[in-house]
Parts: structure tokens; sequence; C-alpha cells
């Protein structure tokens, strides 16, 4: 390896020996990639042309208008998946590989992967656990649609760490033709990296779009974190700002004091799960605990090392949100703001408004990570329930 | 001298014969029942599985195995006594752990408790020989002989890595994939050469060993031993007797053993 794929003591790269020769690959790919004029030309046009950048960045009007929101939801695929998958499949034609496999919770990940896979003609593969496979019908019907094979996972838990590990045991067997196209900025080296750097343009976009709506930078950076990609990508042209804050919002689920969370930097411990050291949620033996949130995008058990190290320098702040904080807020900004956002996008609002109230002289950013279509039918049902 | 340096010297030209068992599957006592089914079959050593909830290097047989001790309720404590217990009844079967980063992290006295408990080497199955500087000091402080993978698809740089920090033996993976994965019956002769080169111990198959026909290649590639996991374990899953399928695969490890 070239790069040592740490934040501080976390990160690295814990797997099987057989992957190793995989991913100093997919390093290597990486950085020649990097340096070609031509493959960032390919990226950028695509990103334009095919996703939709840049996406806006609204001022909220009826919310307190102290939020900016960096739209994500408007992207191509209705999240800020699309930024990273675009470049991860631009790099596999780059080795040459011909199939990608991926992992995927509720299945935004997934529908992402089938989306390039169809677009640049890959035989392209989407683990999911056999639980969310049942949750998210649609979403599999989606990936479908887009020819993608869907996976049900029965092992473990059957639900998105345990398509993960499905994904790495394909993967041990199967590199010389396929690269796994891993959908958040954890796991090993050099994915942290290679994912940051692929959805640095959420911030790099939204700094410049701040500066000039506001004439200054804004106050306070705001995301969710589950995995951690979209937190990491709208905050990485603001580590340098030493006056911005950067606070990244966990799903405290049912409830932070009981175990029903997705609260792994507030509520974890240092381990090392799918590649990386980091925070996880674990018991005292280290057996992987179940993680619990309303929106199955922060409903994982590990964090992307990158937040880790962020949480224990000092630089970032970590925060939960509830699943009815979150639910509260994503009904006030549909009624407010005319727009349904992703249940994960909405743990970030939510926070962002306490913050908003609390300060209104501070400009707070909120990364709008993802559109709400997916999580309606649910919305109805724990709406109608909680009435 | 060690119990791995003290088998290998009995053992002389004939290949060293290695049971894995998952510690705790189904249940302590019959986990406890099966140790001692492996030996009296007549294996030389002993590898033994401590279960982790995200086994990624694991295929469905050894997977089912650690859910089924996790589900028992088995804890890392439990796996040390069985070891210990084991030891007071064996004394001289080199027993070997194999198991996940995680469970070593989350005990900081893992290792000296397993000195202790008479363990004679560890295998973390991901930690590659790029990270495993720190666990390799860390066991050979404890007494404890660091074992590290060589694949087929292992670079010479990294082999020299890995015939270094390795001590007991060291593990060879013929082809690509995860535990229980089937090698054809084919062992890789190159790979066994080039770990020569590189000065490290000796050289034992595992994955892909379930019939006398694969000791019997895996030996004549070079190596100087084989680990039989999966078809073991699936077999005592089944409820079966594992003595008589570990004393026909030791059976092939010797010399005078005629091809069926």
């Amino acid at each position: 390896m070239r790069l040592t794929g740490r934040f501080g003591r976390f990160g690295g790269c814990y797997v099987p020996e057989i992957l190793v020769p995989a991913l100093e690959q997919l390093e290597a790919a990486f950085l020649e990639a990097q340096e070609d004029p031509e493959f960032a030309a390919e990226l950028n046009g695509l990103l334009a042309n095919y996703a939709g950048r840049p996406t806006p960045l609204t001022r909220c009007r009826n919310l307190p208008s102290n939020i900016y929101l960096k739209r994500e939801d408007l992207l191509h695929g209705g999240a800020h998946k699309t930024n990273q998958v675009l470049g991860q499949a631009l790099l596999a034609r780059r080795m040459g590989k011909t199939r990608l496999i991926a992992e995927t919770g509720a299945g935004q990940h997934g529908v992402a992967t089938a989306i390039v896979g169809a677009l640049l003609g890959f035989e392209t593969v989407v683990y999911m656990g056999a639980e969310d496979v049942e949750r998210q019908q649609l979403n599999v019907f989606r990936m479908q649609l887009m020819g993608a094979r869907v996976v049900a996972v029965e092992s473990g838990g059957r639900t998105l760490k345990d398509a993960i590990n499905e994904a790495l045991r394909d993967w041990s067997a199967s590199f010389e033709t396929t690269h796994y196209l891993l959908g958040t900025a954890a796991g090993p080296h050099p994915f942290p990296t290679i994912v940051r750097e692929f959805q640095r343009v959420i911030g790099r976009e939204a700094r410049a779009q701040v500066i000039e709506q506001l004439g200054r930078l804004p106050d306070m950076v705001v995301a969710c974190v589950g995995g951690g990609s979209n937190a990491i990508g709208l905050f990485a042209d603001f580590i340098g700002d030493e006056g911005v804050r950067l606070v990244g919002v966990e799903a405290a689920g049912r409830g932070l004091d009981g175990e029903q969370h997705g609260a792994t930097l507030l509520r974890g411990t240092a381990g090392i799960l799918h590649g990386a050291e980091t925070y996880v949620l674990q018991d005292a033996d280290g057996q992987i605990a179940d993680t619990w949130s309303v929106s199955a995008g922060l409903d994982y058990p590990a964090v992307g090392p990158e937040h880790a190290h962020l949480k224990d320098s000092g630089r970032a702040q970590y925060v939960g949100a509830t699943d009815a904080e979150a639910l509260a807020a994503f009904r006030a900004l549909a009624e407010g703001e005319g727009i349904l956002c992703a249940f994960e996008s909405a743990h970030a609002l939510a926070h962002a408004l306490k913050l908003a109230r609390a300060e209104p002289e501070s400009a707070i950013l909120v990364g709008l990570s993802g559109r709400g279509d997916k999580d309606v039918a649910q919305a109805q049902q724990l709406l109608r329930a909680s009435a | 001298m060690s119990r791995y340096a003290a088998m290998f010297e009995r053992l002389g030209s004939e290949g060293a014969f290695g049971a894995f068992l998952m510690l705790g599957d189904p249940d302590l006592e019959t986990s406890a029942r099966l140790l001692d089914a492996v030996v009296e079959g007549g294996a030389d050593m002993i590898e033994v599985g401590i279960p982790f909830s995200d086994p990624v290097a694991d295929g469905p047989v050894i997977q089912a195995a650690a859910k089924r001790a996790l589900a028992a309720g088995v804890r890392v404590v439990d796996c040390l006594r069985l070891l210990s217990e084991f030891r007071s009844r064996h004394g001289d079967v080199p027993v070997g752990i194999l198991t996940y980063a995680n469970i070593v992290m989350a005990r900081p006295g893992l290792m000296q408790e397993a000195a202790e408990a008479g363990v004679d080497s560890l295998l973390i199955a991901d930690v590659p020989s790029l990270e495993a500087e720190p666990f390799a000091r860390a066991m050979m402080q404890s007494g404890i002989d660091p074992v590290l993978i060589a694949a087929a698809n292992t670079p010479d740089a990294t082999l020299a890595r890995v015939g270094r920090l390795s001590k007991a033996y060291t593990y060879c993976v013929s082809r690509v994939g995860i535990t229980g994965t089937h090698a054809g019956g084919e062992f890789d002769a190159g790979l066994i050469e080039r770990l020569g080169r590189a000065g490290s111990p000796p050289p034992i198959f595992g994955f892909g060993i379930s019939r006398p026909e694969h000791v019997r290649a895996a030996l004549k590639a070079g190596a100087k031993g084989v680990i039989c996991g999966s078809a073991i374990v699936d077999l005592a899953a089944r409820g079966a007797d594992v003595t008589e399928l570990v004393r026909s695969l030791k059976a092939a490890t010797r010399n005078d053993s005629v091809p069926q």
C-alpha cells in the first residue's frame, strides 16, 4: 500500500490475506486515476450530465431561515450515493473488472450500483439481508428492473452487516473479475479514502454556494452518520475551516439508554469490523450487537474510521436524534418547505432545528442526503400509529 | 522445544494432520467430547475457533458452527476453560486458536490467558501480514506463536513478511475463497517453494481438505501437513462420529499410505 489508510489510530486494512492484493490494486488504480485528467473529465461529465450536479443549496423559507439545505435528494438515484458509485465504477472499468458486487441495507446503495451497472455495462450482483429484502420489495424490484441480481442473505441477523459479510466472501473468490463497490466511507483501506474523495464534491459545492448566498462561511455543518459517507463528503472541505463547527447526527433510535439504536460513536467502543479499526457496537466479548433505527441507512454497528478520528480529535461533534425526532423533522420539512426527505436526512434536520432555534444568528448548513419516496409508506404507518 | 517443533520432529517425513473444531459447538459438553474424539482418531494437532458473530473468512459450515455456539450462550471465557481442560487431558498435542481481530481486541488479556490455558499458537483470520506486526509482538510476549496465512496470490514481498512473523507453521491457502472452498484436489507447489525461499516455518495446507486424496495431494505439493475443518465440523453437526473420518485422513499422511 502507498497510503497508510489511517485516521489517527483508526482505519487500517483488516481483511484476510487473500484480499490484500485486490485492495492494493484498487489503491493503485485510484491514485493513478486521481492524476489522470481524462478520468476526471469523464467522471465530471457523468456527474453533470447524467447525475445532475451541481445540486442546489436551498435556504429554508418557513422553517428557520438560518438553515441551508444541500439538496443531494435531487441527485439522480435520489441520494448522494450516486456520486461515488460513478467514481468507483469508472475505477472498476479501469482495472478491467466486468462484474460489480455491492451490499445494501434499505436498497439505496443497491439501486445506485444497479444504475451504474446498467449505464456502464457491468454484471451486477447486490447482496441484501433477507429481512431487508422482505421489507424493501420496491427497491428490490428497482434493482431488478435495471438488470441487477439481488441475492437475499440468510446468514447472521439477515440485515446490512450480514450483506457486507457475504459481499466480502464473494469478493474473496472473485476479485480477479469483480470489483466490490462498497457503499460507504467505511471498510478496509482504501475504501474510506476513495469514498470520501468521490463524495467530497458535496461539501465543495456547498461551501461555494453558502459563500455566494451568504457572503461568508456557515457556522455549522450538520449531517447524518450511518457509515458516514454523506457526512464525510460534506465535512471534507470544511475540516480546514477552524471556525466551522462540524456536527454528525447518529440514530438514537428508541433512545440511547436502551439497546435499540445505531449510535456507534456515542455508545460504541473501539473494535475491528469489516476491515477497519473504528467504533463498534459490541458486547464485552467483542460480538457485534444488533442495531436499530427507523432509517435503515443508519442501522449499522460500525462507522467510517475517519469519523472515529474526527470524534476523538475533537474536530467534529457527534450527537443523536431519536426515531421520533427524525419523524417530526420529516413532517416539518414536508409541511414547511414542500420537501420529502429521507428518514436518514431527517436525523440531521432534527438536530439542525434545535440548533437553529438556540442560535438564530448562526448559519447552519444541513446535508439533505436523500429523498423520502422510499420512506413514504413507512411514514404513513408510523404517523397513523401515533395519531 | 515448543509442542509444534516436538510434533514435527516426532513425525519426521510423515505429514502432520490438524483437525479444526469450533469451540462450544453445539454446546460446551459436546465440544469437549469432539476435541477428544479427533485426538483419538489420530489428529497430530488441534485448531480451534473462538466463535465470532461476523466471520467473513468462513464458508457456510463454519459460519453455522459459530452461530450454534453463540446461540448456546458460549462466551470467550468458556472457550478458554475448554482449552485448559483439554490441555490437562492431552499434554503434548499442539493447540492453535483461529479467530477474528475483534475478539482479540475486546479482551486485552486474551493472549496471556490463552497461554496459561496451554494454547500454542494464534491465527487471526482478518489480520493480514500488513497489519500483523503489533499482534505478533503481543503474542510472542505472551509465549504464543503467531501463525499467518500465505495464499497462492500472495506476492513474494508479502511472503517474506509472512515468513518473518509466522512462528509455529504457515497456514497455506491454495485457492482463493473462504473456508469450505473446494480446492479440487489441487495444491500449489509453487507457493510451498516460494515460502521455502522466504524462510517461513513449516507450510500446512488448509481450505479444501476433505478426502484422503486431498491429503496426499497437499503433501505431494510439499506441505508438511494439512488441516481439515469444514468436513469434520459438518460431520459433527449431523451427529455422526468424527473419529473415523480423522483416522482415514490421518492414514493418508503416512509415507506408506497407498492411494486408492
